[in-house]
């Protein structure tokens, strides 16, 4: 059953970014962390159209879809700890994980997903007629020139490219429609991109969408442009402080606001309008990154989890099934002998 | 007198010229955050949150530098200048020239550098060294909180285009945002003296093109900046341990550099060692060697520099980067050297 496939692969997915959440909370990973939770559906309904020879690109917030090809989790989470195992023998880390078999390349810098693809679209075209290549980025991407260039590119040379923007509506602190002009399915369709919207936190929706649009590019090579919308279910990344700030207003956000406040009543700068509007627009930030948390209205996980459970489906044993792995996944780097000496071995 | 970080420093001069000045602006991506006290006590038509478009910002930066305002533009790490190199190489650093030295573009580009924390080759780059072998640029890179404030101050009053290049294991609000994250379970090696420090109540700016000697000596010259100087001030005090006596070299900018304290130094010592965290090949380190030797001297010469794509692995990371230990087997090569040549 296809929901029940989906659902799965959903589930694994989100449970191998928790595994990356803990071993980087335990400081085992090092960096930055951004989850990709919230875009499991999105991951799931595009790649389960994906076959051997499409390419990938990625971005920041690579490993959902990464964990969906079938990238080896194990060499995966050992890259992450910095190890000569790992899928880069420790060289990427989670912002430049690549797998040359998978055709899969992730980049930290935002938009830069797009010319990539145009590129793989262009080998597909030229060497793997049949094949297609797929961008993925977030909605604060669809402003850097470079992807909106890859779009008139991939037009101009009818290129087989799949553009996924994911849109979460953030861009680290910052809500992207107060940096954004127009519309953005708008915007694809200016350059003559076919598009559509899909609600990116139901699977079965991205699934069907995703499935009709890449048989009909998989015959007759062109790109499209895929409108998800998306959430952000642990905030920009792990440890934001953003989020702490909202969580704990005295504390952390102190430390912030303190300075805020001293410079609220300073001689010289703003009218005092200005400076309220200045302070109610951070606090009005500070209310809705608290909203970037597991609820279950903007979980794509839990929503299909729903559904399925109405239908009389059985979830759990996946759930079973995927945490079973999980643990033997942790095992499995953590009884190995760690080729980055101190950085190999942690506990949990 | 007042004890700080090194990013409150830069955070204060900015403060300062922007009460002072009315076309002094800030752009750049989630600045409403990271500068939230300039945010609110400026407001919207000074402070500028930019959405991810990195060449049409920085750009505008220049356009707007030209035509009488003063901005400070913020591009969060230098590795995503790459975006944006068309406005830096072929516009903000040649208008001045084009027009026959009767336009300039007084603004300043804000951005945070360098390693050591654990983020991969794509957000841990220093770059200076190629942005200061464009001419038209001056690229600062101060080593701690007063150097930091007086060189930002000295930058928004210049009337040309600057690059400020603020290290993240120096910049404790950077290295939060980026390696901490609030966590207890991961350690950087910060140079404490750096980090935090005293800014005299009544300093000024500091001009530019002024290297400072951190410490003296006979032996051998070490020449860094950023965190490699504090690398080479630990390795400095090792070396001393071995009989080497080092002086040690603060550039804090790199264009315009200041030749003369670089080579009065090793006129004295005879011995040249480069530290630098940025990439070993047609850089710094290079350019320091050919100074020296165009200025008649020919001194023992090493360096300690970058020469691969950063490793994200903390432990390759480590021995990438220039540090103590390197510092101090290349010192050590580089006196031992000599004295064999002179038996
Ligand atoms: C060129 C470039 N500029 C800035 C950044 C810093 N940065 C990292 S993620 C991010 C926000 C990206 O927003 P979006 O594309 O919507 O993706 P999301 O994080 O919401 O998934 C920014 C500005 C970067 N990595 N690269
Ligand atoms: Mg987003």
């Amino acid at each position: 059953m296809v929901e029940l496939e989906l659902y799965k692969a959903m589930v694994r997915a989100r449970a191998f970014e928790l595994v990356l959440a803990e071993f980087w909370e335990a400081g085992a990973i090092s960096g930055e962390m951004h989850l990709g939770t919230g875009e499991e559906a999105v991951a799931a309904g595009v790649t389960r159209h994906l076959r051997s020879g499409d390419a990938v690109s990625l971005d920041h917030r690579p490993t959902p879809v990464l964990t969906l090809l079938g990238v080896d989790l194990q060499l995966m989470l050992a890259e992450m700890l910095g190890r000569e195992d790992g899928l880069c023998r420790g060289r990427g880390g989670h912002m430049h994980l690549f797998s040359k078999t998978h055709l899969a390349a992730s980049s930290g810098i935002v938009g830069s997903s797009g010319p990539l693809a145009a590129g793989f679209a262009l080998t597909a075209k030229l060497l793997r007629p049949g094949n297609i290549a797929v961008a993925f980025f977030g909605e604060g991407a669809m402003n850097q020139g470079m992807l909106m260039e890859s779009m008139n590119l991939a037009v101009a040379w009818k290129l087989p490219l799949l553009f996924v923007c994911k849109d979460n509506q953030w861009a680290i602190t910052t809500r992207s429609v107060d940096v954004t002009a127009g519309s953005l399915l708008e915007r694809a369709a200016g350059f003559g991109l076919p598009c559509q919207e899909v609600d990116g936190l139901d699977v079965m929706a991205v699934a069907e969408t995703a499935g009709d649009v890449i048989g009909q590019m998989r015959k007759n090579p062109q790109p499209f442009f895929l409108l998800a919308r998306t959430s952000r279910l642990d905030s920009h990344q792990m440890g934001d402080p953003m989020r702490r700030m909202a969580q704990h207003p005295v504390g952390e956000g102190g430390k912030t606001f303190g300075n805020v406040t001293k410079h609220l009543l300073a001689p010289r700068g703003s009218g005092p309008v200005t400076r309220i509007k200045s302070l109610m627009h951070l606090l009005a930030l500070l209310g809705d990154s608290r909203k970037d948390v597991r609820e279950h209205k903007t979980d794509p996980l839990f929503l299909t989890r729903q559904q399925l459970e109405q239908a009389g489906q059985d979830t759990e044993s996946i759930e079973q099934d995927v945490a079973r792995q999980m643990e033997q996944l942790v095992d499995s780097v953590q009884v190995d002998s760690p080729a980055g000496g101190a950085h190999g071995k942690h506990d949990l | 007198m007042a004890n700080m970080t090194f990013s409150a420093a830069i955070d204060r001069a900015v403060m300062e010229a922007m009460a002072a000045d009315e076309c002094v602006i800030i752009m750049g991506e989630d600045v409403h955050m990271l500068r939230s006290a300039h945010y609110t006590r400026f407001g919207q038509q000074r402070v500028f949150p930019a959405p991810i478009s990195e060449s049409s910002f920085v750009g505008a930066a220049v356009g707007a530098a030209m035509s009488g305002l003063r901005p400070i533009v913020e591009v969060m790490l230098v590795d995503f200048v790459g975006v944006a190199m068309d406005a830096v190489l072929n516009h903000m650093a040649k208008i001045e020239t084009f027009s026959g030295g009767k336009w300039t573009c007084p603004l300043v580009v804000r951005t945070a550098c360098g390693g050591g924390y654990g983020d991969g080759g794509q957000h841990e780059q220093t770059l200076w060294g190629m942005f200061a072998s464009i001419p038209g640029l001056t690229i600062v890179v101060p080593s701690n909180p007063a150097d930091a404030y007086g060189l930002m101050k000295t930058a928004i009053a210049h009337d040309g285009p600057v690059i400020f290049l603020e290290h993240k294991l120096l910049s404790e609000s950077w290295l939060e945002f980026l390696g901490r994250l609030g966590r207890q379970t991961v350690a950087f090696d910060v140079p404490a003296a750096g980090a935090q420090g005293d800014v005299p109540a009544n300093m000024d700016s500091l001009p530019f093109g002024q290297a400072i000697v951190r410490r003296t000596g006979n032996a051998l010259t070490i020449v860094s900046l950023g965190v490699g100087l504090h690398r080479a001030l630990e390795a400095a005090d090792q070396l001393a341990e071995h009989g080497v006596d080092c002086e040690v070299i603060d550039l804090r900018c790199l264009q315009p550099l200041d030749a003369r304290t670089v080579i009065e130094s090793v006129s004295k010592t005879g011995r040249l060692l480069v530290v630098d965290e940025d990439y070993k090949s047609c850089g710094l380190s290079g350019e320091l060697a050919a100074i020296v030797l165009e200025s008649g001297l020919s001194p023992h010469y090493a360096r300690v520099c970058l020469e691969q794509t950063i490793p994200y692995a903390r432990h390759l990371e480590a021995e990438a980067l220039p540090n103590t230990q390197r510092i101090v087997e290349a010192a050590l090569r580089l006196a031992a050297g000599e004295k064999q040549r002179d038996v």
